[in-house]
């Protein structure tokens, strides 16, 4: 009966069915759903190599797998979370869907492009999928030379030119969302009425436009010199190799960046929506996305502080890595000063947004443990560093991700998750998220070094209580996707404005039409302006 | 917008300027320079990169958009040579100690 209420108005879902009509889809919020499926299996793999990895540290000695798997187990399980499903997360999926509604635009400004990103992606995904069938890789993620590109005997080509492919599905994102918010507005919708998530994917972009054609030149490279013997890296043939690590990390230091602002707007989305206020300093948050997006890119040096960079380029890198925690903590501060007198309500979102802003605050302040010259030497390539980057991408971005998804599903589907289970869901992701990753901190600082299966005995209490945790956070993860599996058949209804949100996405259906809005927006106040809100709603 | 379109002239002038400097790389490759070979190669290179930039693919007659975009693009690749060349540079300056 509720599928025949849904089914009676068209909407973007219903408006044409087979698969045709979704691989040859122009609609921004069909691909998106197209990234969504394919991003969650990437997860899917990724975790699979986490579950392996963490059982075979259960115990000190190599149990499970010889040393040559376990090198390629980390390898593919960093190339799969970073490339394939943490850079595209949230901006292909929840920035694809939602980004040209937010703005009032009937789609993305390049809707052909935005399709050929996705089969970029695809494409990308299954050249590593099959150089990881094909026996694996065991470089670990940063391909570093001159082992990538002279001495490993495992497909690092293929999984370079996967990477490489996926690679240009990012820059097709990023130009497409940068044209889009600079010619797509609607009427009214002025720079500083843009909500912050916006502001966030814009920033994100031009790290994506800016950054990714460097890792391509870069892999093209490792590419010249493992097959041609071209010196640019090797020392044996003349080459340099800490330049490759200057010039992966130009890109991969800001990529950092790609993965979390989209995170920092989907957070500053909820906290707005779910204290009922508009975000404290609005244009100091949106101008700090801008300021991580260039920061960024000016910190690079700080993960060759061990690698025989100069002495006097590391103090310039460490300096310039401090003022990258100016902008984000504006926004952390900022996000806390709008809970302020807020209403707050513990909706699930809110619940997700709360943890990754107590995450993102310890992975951040841990981050400038790292960029201090002399306690990185310390803590250089230990589980210290997979701690501190495991609380920024999955207590941060996964937290973020998970948050944006409770929040847009009934937009998305039409249908209202289960909201005790998503409660319960939000609980078990953050305490089995600190119980697998909190030990880490106290293995590296004990001297614990990261890619190494055997280890002393000592170390085992911790290891297994990491291990434990990330049973649990599995348990965490598969349970919202169990139920937004089950809420897709059963779930309530969803009216057009579940959660009294200002955004422009929800002053349309649920599901939207396919041209977004029945009749075109007019923009008419600023972002979060929730008297506005209660005012039009008194007047209806 | 309107669009501006370059005269047949203008595009043959660029196109010969191009080959000329492909003619003077390829010559001066024979003479040795010392120090100054790889600041005229680059020089010659950087020309010929304006060129084909501002003519051909009409940033000179483009919005300012455009523009902050071209230099935004230049800008970022100073930033990794520069900030690269900061560590080859003062690698040495530890070797007396």
């Amino acid at each position: 009966m509720i599928t025949a209420a849904l089914e009676e108005r068209e909407h973007y879902l219903n408006a044409s069915y087979g698969l045709k009509s979704w691989l040859l889809t122009k609609d921004h919020k069909r691909i998106a759903l197209l990234y969504l499926g394919t991003i969650t299996l990437f997860f899917a793999l990724g975790g699979l190599f986490a579950t392996m990895i963490r059982i075979e540290l259960l115990t000190p000695q190599p149990d499970l797998v010889s040393s040559e798997t376990y090198n390629k187990l980390f390898t593919m399980h960093g190339v799969i979370m970073v490339f394939l499903f943490l850079v595209p997360s949230i901006p292909a999926t929840l920035g694809n869907f939602f980004l040209p509604i937010m703005i009032g635009a009937k789609d993305l400004a390049f809707p052909k492009l935005n399709l050929l990103s996705w089969y970029l992606l695809v494409a990308g995904g299954l050249c590593t999928l099959g150089a990881m069938f094909a026996g694996g890789v065991d470089t670990g993620w940063t391909f570093y030379t001159p082992y990538s590109s002279t001495y490993s005997n495992t497909y690092v080509i293929a999984t370079a030119l996967g990477i490489f492919i996926a690679g240009f599905s990012s820059i097709l994102t990023g130009l497409n969302f940068i044209v889009t918010v600079h010619r797509m507005r609607a009427p009214g919708m002025t720079w500083f009425r843009l909500p912050l998530f916006v502001w966030s994917n814009y920033a994100t972009s031009l790290i994506m436009v800016l950054g990714t054609p460097v890792l391509a030149v870069t892999i093209l490279l490792v590419g010249c010199e493992r097959l041609f013997h071209i010196g640019i890296f090797d020392p044996a043939l003349g080459g340099d190799p800490v330049l490759f690590q200057h010039m992966f990390w130009f890109y991969s230091h800001p990529a950092v960046y790609i993965m979390v602002l989209p995170g920092m707007g989907v957070v500053s989305e909820l906290v707005a929506t779910f204290s009922r206020k508009r975000v404290f300093g609005y244009g100091f948050v949106a101008f700090s996305s801008v300021a991580i997006a260039v920061l960024g890119f000016l910190v690079w040096g700080h993960h060759l502080f061990v690698s025989g960079q100069s002495v006097y380029a590391g103090m310039v890198f460490s300096f310039l890595s401090y003022f990258v925690a100016v902008p984000s903590a504006i926004k952390v501060f900022n996000w806390t000063a709008t809970l302020y007198k807020g209403s707050i309500s513990y909706d699930t979102p809110m619940l997700y947004a709360f943890g990754f802003i107590g995450l993102f605050t310890m992975g951040g302040l841990t981050g400038l443990f790292l960029a201090a010259l002399g306690i990185d030497v310390h803590v250089t390539d230990t589980y210290f560093v997979v701690a501190h980057f495991h609380y920024i991408m999955v207590g941060g971005t996964l937290m973020a991700y998970l948050g944006g998804m409770h929040y847009w599903w009934p937009k998305m589907t039409g249908r209202m998750y289960p909201e005790g289970w998503a409660k319960l869901s939000a609980l078990v992701v953050f305490l089995g998220f600190n119980l697998t990753f909190f030990p880490q901190f106290v293995l590296g600082y004990l001297g614990m070094p990261r890619r190494y299966h055997v280890y002393p005995p000592e170390f085992q209490v911790l290891h297994v209580m990491s291990t434990a945790g990330a049973s649990v956070l599995a348990v965490g993860y598969l349970m919202p996707l169990v139920y937004f599996l089950w809420s897709l058949r059963y779930g309530k209804l969803a009216p057009a404005n579940p959660w009294g949100a200002t955004g422009l996405e929800w002053q349309t259906s649920s599901p939207p039409p396919t041209h977004n809005f029945e009749e075109p927006p007019v923009v008419t106040h600023e972002a979060y302006d929730f008297a506005a809100l209660l005012e039009e709603a008194q007047v209806g | 917008m309107s669009e501006h379109i370059d005269s047949i002239k203008t595009y043959t002038l660029i196109f010969l300027a191009l080959l000329a400097l492909t003619f003077i790389t390829s010559t001066v490759a024979y003479i040795d320079l010392g120090p100054l070979n790889i600041v005229v190669a680059l020089v010659i290179a950087v020309t010929k990169m304006l060129l084909v930039a501002l003519f051909f693919m009409h940033v000179r007659y483009s919005t300012k958009l455009t523009k902050i975009v071209v230099a935004g693009g230049l800008l970022w690749l100073a930033i990794l040579l520069l900030l690269t060349m900061a560590d080859f540079v003062s690698r040495g300056w530890l070797a007396g100690t």
